[in-house]
Order: structure tokens, then C-alpha cells, then sequence
């Protein structure tokens, strides 16, 4: 199929169920998935709300555990890992980007780039260098000192996506990154996404429009707790670079 | 995470709040510098007692004779003359570590100087009476006790007494003064003394010799001590000894037996000053227990709005978390600002109260008495009540679900 099912793994889930207990009823939100995401794919989850996409998300993002079934992230078992363990998975190995950008208020732009830092205990000084060094990626570099409210939704994201990129981490989740942005932005950020699929990135990326799924090589489409299709495209639909960006790649 | 990092995170956290951080605080504050002027309310008063039966002398005993009965009804001490100046003799000779005993009659009457005249105490004693009182002159040699035993007609004049008669600032040593028209000279001005404990002048009195005043002012029975005794003994550990010495030795010397009831009666003033003491203790401990309940309502309060500050900030915690925080990350942000808003309220409470206290001790006239133990207590106690009250807020805020929490509204 394609060269992707030959790289190393970073993700393999095997045979993983997720039951919920609301009330007096067992919600299985995940029916038993298998999946394996290799290094430096770009793959994107669709499936309808209640789908279990989000489950799958929160447990490939170590915020859940598994009730059955096996994680392996990067090498390591990582399904019955106690909550610090998970925090450290967190803080070394994966970065967040959320639909609501979940940014600090009334905080800079570089300190909030800096807060997945400020829990490894770097030095302040070396912490602030590879936040600008994010932003700046992100085409950031002249916002450093804006408050989110002083950022447009899309400048906002990619701030977020800085913080996500931050800690270097094997893995990018980004759940509905596009949901709270207009159609232009939205172009943006696949933009800015794919732009980081091609430097080697691995990123996971959660969504119901199928327009922005379009932008991964792989698509996996989640129904009722279970994986309905996992599709791969040669060819997926290129988003326009902002000049910006084609500023920032350039050498 | 850094030290300085959970640092600047709470005091950033505190000071988007100003006025709602201020408010908080509010109640350690009060309730800081209320112990504060409070524990120097008490200390206060405790001084001013102290003074008070410090210049009423230390170590003393008094001795007072019986009481006359007439009717079954008991006359008070005193009234009943049982002391005998064989008895003061015996004390003297008999009782060890006495350090010294001196007799006291007194009674009232007119002071009249050449042209002005004042009413005031007429006291009879002996020289040893300024070494009890320890009342030093502060003009004149005072009464010798040649003087004393000879029925020498001098007088000692108390500082308001020589101020009445020959104004503020003059030197009546030598002068006559006239009491019941009987001439006596001045020996001396004792020094000022000030105000006793009930609000008396102590300094408004005069002293003549004791053989003087029973010849010449006050006749009585020869036998018999018309007034007190008073004794000073070495150590304040002794009185309470010498006091039971002196009694059994006037019981065997009045003939009463074993089971008959004392006709005199002593008065251990060291006894009555620390019991005195232990009264304004009990104040303290009461005035500084009721601050302390502040302080507790201050504690609630700042739990109170802990917990408002991670409701609203569940969706921060949340991102935190998901970036990689630990439990004990945010348990410890969220302790830290407690703890930094009940020890900035420590602080201000701390200089509250010393203002109070400083104010209240120019009203009242005492001393202003803080030891440092009390400051250090007061705000160790408001940092503990905010890691107390702060610790369930932020368990609360380290068990948060970060799913929920990312996803809370």
C-alpha cells in the first residue's frame, strides 16, 4: 500500500474497549480497535459525534485508560500506567491542540508556548528560548508578547499549536483543531499541520468534515466504537501556504 | 516545576483578583491583628499590675491585728488591737531570713506650713519602712532611727505633700510644718511614688517617727501596736514560709491553742501579686482565644474562595494537566495560594495590630508590650490556617478529571 505501513510504530493499539458507567448503564464508547499509526504519518479520525472518536482521542492522548486491551506509545506499555506516569507520557512524548485553543487568558503568547516546559523543570531561560523558537515556527515570532484576546482565532490556534510542538514531542493530537475557525484559518492551520507532517511529524488529527480529513494521507473512519475504514490517499488535498509560512520554511 | 515558578504562578493568580484577594485576606488579617492588640491588652494590664504591687514592695508581709466582735458581728482587722511591740520584737529576734520588720500607725489630719495647709495621712514608723517600700529620699536624710526611738519631732514629707505646702520646686528640708499644732522639721522629701493600684496617690502623706505619732498625735495603749506590721523578707520563695513562721510564733506568743481561730491576720502581698498575675493571664488567654476564633473564620473564608478559584479555573487546570502537569504540580499551585494570601494577610494583620496596640497603650497609659514569640506565633498560625483550609481546594483541584476539565464550560 503504501511506504507508511513499513516505519517503526509510535502507536499500536490492540484489540482496546473503553465502557463508561453513567447511571445504571454500561456506555461502551470503544467496542475493541486495533490500530497502528507509524512514524511520521498524518492520519485523520472522523466519525460522528458519539462515535467514539473522542474516546479514542483521550486514550491515544494518555488523559484515559483503556478498560481493556493493550497501548503501546512509542515502545512503551502505556495502558495501566498510574496517573503521574501518564502525566510524564504527557509532558514528554505528546502535544495537544485542541478545538477551543484552551490558551491561558491574560497570559503571553510565549508563556503560554512555555507552560508544558515549566513541568519539566527546564531552566527558565533555555525555556523562553525554545518557546520563541516555536513561535516563531508557527509564524509567530513578532506576537510573542500578545494576550490570546489580542489574537485572531487562527493566530491563536497556531499559538497553541506552538505549545503543542514545544517539548518536541513523537506525537501531535489535534482534536477538532479547525472547529472554531472560519474557512480561511481553517485552511491555514491544515496548512500549517501539513507543513509539520512534512518535516517528519506524527500527528493524529480528530475531525467530522470530511474537507479538512482530506489533507491526511490516511484517513480512519470510527463508528459506534469501532474502526468502519482506514483508507490511505496518494495524492491528499494540499492546503495553501500562507506566505508567512513559506517565509518561515524557507532557508 | 520550580520554586520560583509556583511562585509567580500564585501571585499572578492573586493579583488578577485584587480586590477579591484583598477581601480574602481580610478575615486573617483581622483576625492577626486582633490577637496581636489583644495578647497586648493583657500584657499591658499584666505590667501595670506588676508595677503596682512593685512599688507597694516586694516580699512583704503585713500583719494586722484581730477583729473586734460586738454583737457577732466581726469588725475587720485591725480593729481588735492584739499586736503587741513585744511582738514585733520577737518577729525581729525570732523569724530567720527577716530581712526587716517595721511597725505602722496612721490616721489623717490637717499639714499646716506657714501659710498654706493640707489635709493628708499621717504615717508613725520606723526607718525600716523605706527599706520595705523601697522609697528612697529625694531630699534630706529622712528619719534616722535615733529618731525614731527617741520620739524626735521630724517629719518625711511625700512628694505631693511638699509640692501642697512649698510649691513644685522647692526644698523644705529644715522647715517647720505644724501637725495638731505640734511643731515637727522636715527631714525629707521621699521620692515620687505615683498611683497605687486602686487609683490612690501614694505620694500624698507624711511620716513621722511611730514613737513620735503615739506620743504627740495619736494616743494608744502602751502595750499594744495600734496599727500593722510590715515585713520583707529575703526571697520571694520564702514568704509564703515566713508568713506561716510568723503566725505560729504569734499564735504560742497570744496563747491560742491548736483549733482556735488567729487574732491577727497576714497578708502575703507576693502571694496576692501573682494571683494577681494569673488573673490577667486568664484575660490574655481568653482575649487572645476569641482573636484566635477570628482567625478560624478567616481560614473558612479563605477555603470559601479556593474553592470558587478552582471551579473557575477548571478548564486551566485541565490544559495544566493535559500538558503534563502532575497531581502534586497543581496540588501545590493551589496550596501556594492559599498559602500566600493567609501570609500576605499574616503580615498585614501583623502590622495592624502593633498600630492598635501602640494606640491603645498611649490611651490606656502602659507600656506597649509585643514579644517577638507573639508576632511569630500570630503569623506561623495564619500560614498554617491557610495550608489548613487551603489543602482541601487543592486536593480538590489535583483530582480534577482533565477530560472533564478540558471540556468543563
Amino acid at each position: 500500500m503504501d511506504d507508511a505501513a513499513a516505519r517503526p510504530a509510535l502507536v499500536e493499539i490492540t484489540s482496546v474497549t473503553k465502557t463508561y458507567r453513567m447511571g445504571d448503564v454500561d456506555v461502551h464508547a470503544l467496542r475493541g480497535v486495533t490500530l497502528r499509526i507509524g512514524e511520521g504519518e498524518f492520519a485523520a479520525v472522523m466519525g460522528a459525534s458519539g462515535s467514539g472518536k473522542s474516546t479514542l482521542m483521550n486514550i491515544l492522548g494518555c488523559l484515559d485508560r483503556p478498560s481493556t486491551g493493550e497501548y503501546f506509545l512509542d515502545g512503551a506499555e502505556v495502558s495501566r500506567l498510574d496517573a503521574d506516569a501518564l502525566a510524564e507520557m504527557r509532558s514528554q512524548t505528546l502535544g495537544f491542540v485542541f478545538q477551543s485553543f484552551n490558551l491561558l487568558a491574560r497570559t503571553t503568547a510565549l508563556e503560554n508556548v512555555e507552560l508544558p516546559l515549566v513541568y519539566t523543570g527546564l531552566r527558565p531561560a533555555l525555556r523562553r528560548a525554545r518557546a520563541k523558537e516555536a513561535l516563531e515556527r508557527v509564524g509567530l515570532g513578532e506576537r510573542l508578547h500578545h494576550h490570546p484576546s489580542q489574537l485572531s482565532g487562527g493566530q491563536q490556534q497556531r499559538v497553541a499549536i506552538a505549545r503543542a510542538l514545544v517539548n518536541r514531542p513523537r506525537l501531535i493530537l489535534a482534536d477538532e483543531p479547525t472547529g472554531n475557525l472560519d474557512s480561511h484559518a481553517s485552511l491555514e492551520m491544515m496548512a500549517l499541520l501539513q507543513q509539520l507532517g512534512d518535516e517528519g511529524m506524527t500527528i493524529v488529527l480528530v475531525t467530522h468534515e470530511p474537507d479538512i480529513a482530506a489533507h491526511a494521507r490516511r484517513v480512519i473512519l470510527v463508528r459506534d466504537g469501532l474502526i468502519e475504514d482506514d483508507r490511505w490517499t496518494q495524492a491528499p488535498r494540499q492546503a495553501e501556504r500562507p506566505a508567512a509560512h513559506v517565509r518561515v520554511a524557507a532557508p | 516545576m520550580r520554586v520560583g515558578d509556583v511562585v509567580r504562578v500564585a501571585g499572578r493568580a492573586l493579583l488578577r483578583n485584587k480586590l477579591r484577594s484583598f477581601l480574602t485576606a481580610l478575615g486573617i488579617i483581622i483576625g492577626v491583628a486582633a490577637v496581636i492588640a489583644m495578647v497586648a491588652i493583657g500584657e499591658g494590664a499584666r505590667a501595670r499590675v506588676e508595677q503596682a504591687f512593685a512599688s507597694m514592695g516586694t516580699n512583704v508581709l503585713i500583719v494586722s491585728s484581730g477583729a473586734k466582735t460586738a454583737g457577732g458581728a466581726k469588725a475587720g482587722a485591725g480593729t481588735l488591737p492584739t499586736l503587741t511591740w513585744d511582738d514585733l520584737r520577737a518577729i525581729k529576734s525570732d523569724v530567720a531570713d527577716v530581712k526587716f520588720v517595721a511597725p505602722r500607725v496612721h490616721t489623717t489630719g490637717q499639714v499646716v506650713a506657714e501659710d498654706r495647709n493640707w489635709l493628708t495621712v499621717i504615717d508613725g514608723t520606723t526607718p525600716e519602712f523605706f527599706e520595705i517600700r523601697n522609697w528612697p529620699m529625694r531630699l534630706g536624710p529622712g528619719l534616722t532611727p535615733e529618731q525614731a526611738d527617741s520620739g524626735a519631732k521630724v517629719v518625711v514629707l511625700g512628694q505631693t505633700v511638699a509640692e501642697r505646702l512649698f510649691g513644685a520646686n522647692s526644698d523644705p528640708t529644715g522647715q517647720i510644718v505644724r501637725i495638731q499644732n505640734v511643731p515637727f522639721q522636715v527631714a525629707g522629701v521621699a521620692e515620687r511614688k505615683g498611683q497605687s493600684a486602686g487609683g490612690g496617690d501614694y505620694d500624698d502623706v507624711v511620716f513621722v517617727p511611730v514613737t513620735t505619732f503615739l506620743a504627740k498625735i495619736q494616743g494608744g495603749l502602751q502595750k499594744f501596736i495600734p496599727g500593722t506590721i510590715m515585713i520583707e523578707v529575703d526571697s520571694d520563695e520564702q514568704t509564703t514560709a515566713i508568713a506561716d513562721k510568723v503566725a505560729a510564733l504569734l499564735r504560742d506568743r497570744h496563747g491560742i491553742a491548736i483549733g482556735g481561730e488567729d487574732d491577727f491576720s497576714i497578708k502575703n502581698l507576693t502571694e496576692t501579686a501573682s494571683r494577681k498575675e494569673e488573673s490577667t493571664q486568664a484575660l490574655t488567654m481568653l482575649l487572645a482565644s476569641i482573636a484566635a476564633v477570628s482567625l478560624l473564620v478567616g481560614g473558612i473564608g479563605i477555603m470559601n474562595i479556593m474553592l470558587v478559584s478552582v471551579t473557575e479555573r477548571t478548564r486551566e487546570i485541565g490544559v495544566r494537566v493535559a500538558v503534563g502537569a502532575k497531581r502534586r504540580h497543581i496540588l501545590l499551585q493551589f496550596l501556594a495560594e492559599a498559602l500566600a494570601l493567609s501570609l500576605a494577610g499574616g503580615l498585614m494583620g501583623v502590622a495592624l495590630g502593633l498600630l492598635a496596640a501602640e494606640r491603645l497603650a498611649v490611651r490606656f497609659g502602659w507600656p506597649m508590650l509585643i514579644r517577638p514569640e507573639v508576632i511569630a506565633l500570630a503569623v506561623g498560625f495564619s500560614a498554617a490556617v491557610g495550608i489548613g483550609f487551603g489543602l482541601y481546594p487543592a486536593r480538590k483541584a489535583s483530582r480534577l478529571d482533565p477530560i472533564m476539565a478540558l471540556r468543563y464550560e
